[in-house]
């Protein structure tokens, strides 16, 4: 395999958020398309604006992102085909275990955002303009609070890295349940606030438009987004668990 | 504490249990960074040769550009050659990003103005009048370029060293241009960098125990024919 790379010859190219590679589902489901359809897939993991990024440059083939104004923007804007869900988890707030600002139990992610500003109790962004980072940014405008001073940490890093910036601190922070799951053991940071309202995470497919790029492998692209909304690819999503809990539910 | 003699043990046992996936990313690490250097040390012999017995306009002022050049950050390279590689860049049509091919030329930039900068110090060690005589006894250019590269070739090598140091451990331009895809460009850097992220310090320390390994036995190697050199004179 290690000659294997000046080619992308029939390759297709996936980028993709870190949720997603990091809680070993595209590890379960890429190797069974790549074996039954023939066609070696290549998973770049970023956070969802850089994955959204190479797909207007043409530097990959699908995207496979959770956030969904920025995704309809790229479709809109004639680089994407067309944008299909696929599947949804949510969004949750987990912080230290004394609960300084007092969340825990609440069902919208927005008072609590609200709780955690007045308290000043301290919170750790991502910084990063990924597509838990555009949601953050989303709820701070909603609750009408533009977040600076001490209190608030934009890291610029990845979730797991965020995750584990917020248990040293001990302080607040908003991450998808999957990457918490994969890292709960190794934290001492309990969610507070989960099954929000305003939390649902939504993850959507879009194959890169080959009349913007004309070497895009569109076929591939097509057979994957077909392929990942089969039954066969939905069974391996459902049945997908980390720390025994299921992680994303496919989208009918 | 505790966690951190957990994860050394931990580590210890996956590179000596022969772990598949461990030992893949060493070998892309090692065949990418070999060929990068491989591919840019004859061009940095020639510049730095240029700039030790050249005689043209701004070799000053090139000399001072390469030496700062060395402080160049790895990430800067790579989102240079990532804007110059992209299918919306000028070499998009080469459709390099995301390979080894682009990681390779990557560590070829970041490698040259060190190597450059460091031949260029050991050329300036040799009396130049070494050249002049070789030259004048009618050697032609690159046999007189070998005579003196035999004088040199314990900093040429201390060089080649130093560059493979400098590229075999760089994470941002390789996770940038090659974008961190397991078994095509997923490097012990970049490895390290998404195991980390991940919390799965083991095989983050486990890869970073490999590289301090093969550093260290690098520069035990050069600093016993460098020793032995010395006894001699």
């Amino acid at each position: 395999m290690v000659s294997a790379g000046y080619t992308s010859d029939g390759i297709l190219r996936l980028a993709t958020t870190t949720s997603t590679e990091n809680s070993g589902l595209l590890a379960k489901l890429v190797p069974q398309f790549s074996d039954t359809r023939g066609i070696p897939v290549h998973v770049i993991a970023v956070g969802t604006g850089r994955a959204l990024n190479h797909a207007r440059n043409g530097d990959v083939d699908v995207v496979l992102v959770h956030a969904k104004n920025a995704e309809l923007d790229l479709v809109n804007n004639g680089y994407g085909v067309e944008r299909y869900e696929v599947m949804y988890n949510e969004f949750v707030i987990a912080g230290p275990e004394t609960d300084p600002a007092e969340i825990s139990g609440l069902t919208n992610l927005g008072t609590a955002f609200e709780k955690i500003a007045i308290s000043g109790a301290l919170f750790v962004s991502r910084g990063d303009d990924s597509g838990t980072h555009k949601k953050e940014r989303q709820i701070w405008g909603e609750v009408g609070i533009e977040p600076n001073g001490d209190w608030y940490k934009e890291v610029g890093l990845g979730m797991g890295r965020s995750l584990q910036i917020a248990d040293e601190l001990r302080a607040y922070i908003l991450t998808d349940k999957g990457t918490w799951l994969a890292l709960k053991r190794k934290l001492s940071l309990p969610v507070h606030v989960q099954g929000a309202s305003d939390g649902r995470n939504d993850y959507g497919i879009i194959a890169v438009n080959p009349e913007k790029h004309s070497h895009v492998n569109i076929e591939a692209a097509e057979k994957f987004i077909d392929w990942i909304r089969s039954d066969e690819a939905k069974a391996v999503i459902s049945e997908h668990k980390v720390e025994g809990e299921q992680l994303f539910y496919v989208i009918e | 504490m505790d966690g951190l003699i957990g994860a050394s043990a931990e580590a210890l046992r996956l590179l000596f249990t022969g772990d598949r996936e461990i030992w893949e990313i060493v070998a892309i690490s090692f065949s990418v960074s070999f060929r990068a250097i491989l591919y840019i040390v004859p061009l940095a012999i020639l510049s730095a040769f240029a700039l030790a017995y050249g005689n043209f306009p701004g070799r000053r002022a090139l000399i001072t550009v390469v030496n700062s050049l060395v402080a160049l950050p790895a990430v800067v390279v790579g989102l240079l050659l990532y804007m110059f590689l992209s299918s919306s860049g000028p070499f998009g049509g080469w459709r390099l990003l995301f390979t080894q091919g682009a990681m390779i030329i990557g560590q070829m930039i970041l490698a040259f103005p060190l190597l450059v900068a460091m031949i260029h110090v050991s050329l300036q060690g040799v009396d130049l009048s070494a050249w002049q005589t070789a030259r004048t006894l009618g050697a032609n250019i690159f046999r007189a370029m070998f005579t003196i590269m035999r004088e040199v070739r314990f900093g040429l090598i201390a060089a080649i060293v130093a560059g493979f140091g400098r590229v075999v451990s760089e994470v941002g331009c390789s996770i940038m241009v090659g974008g961190n895809i397991l078994h095509h460009t997923r490097n012990i850097p970049t490895a390290i960098a998404l195991e980390t992220s991940k919390g799965e310090f083991e095989q983050g320390i486990a890869l970073g125990a490999v590289l301090i390994t093969l550093a260290l036995a690098l520069n035990f190697a050069v600093a016993t024919v460098r020793g032995r050199d010395m006894a001699r004179h």
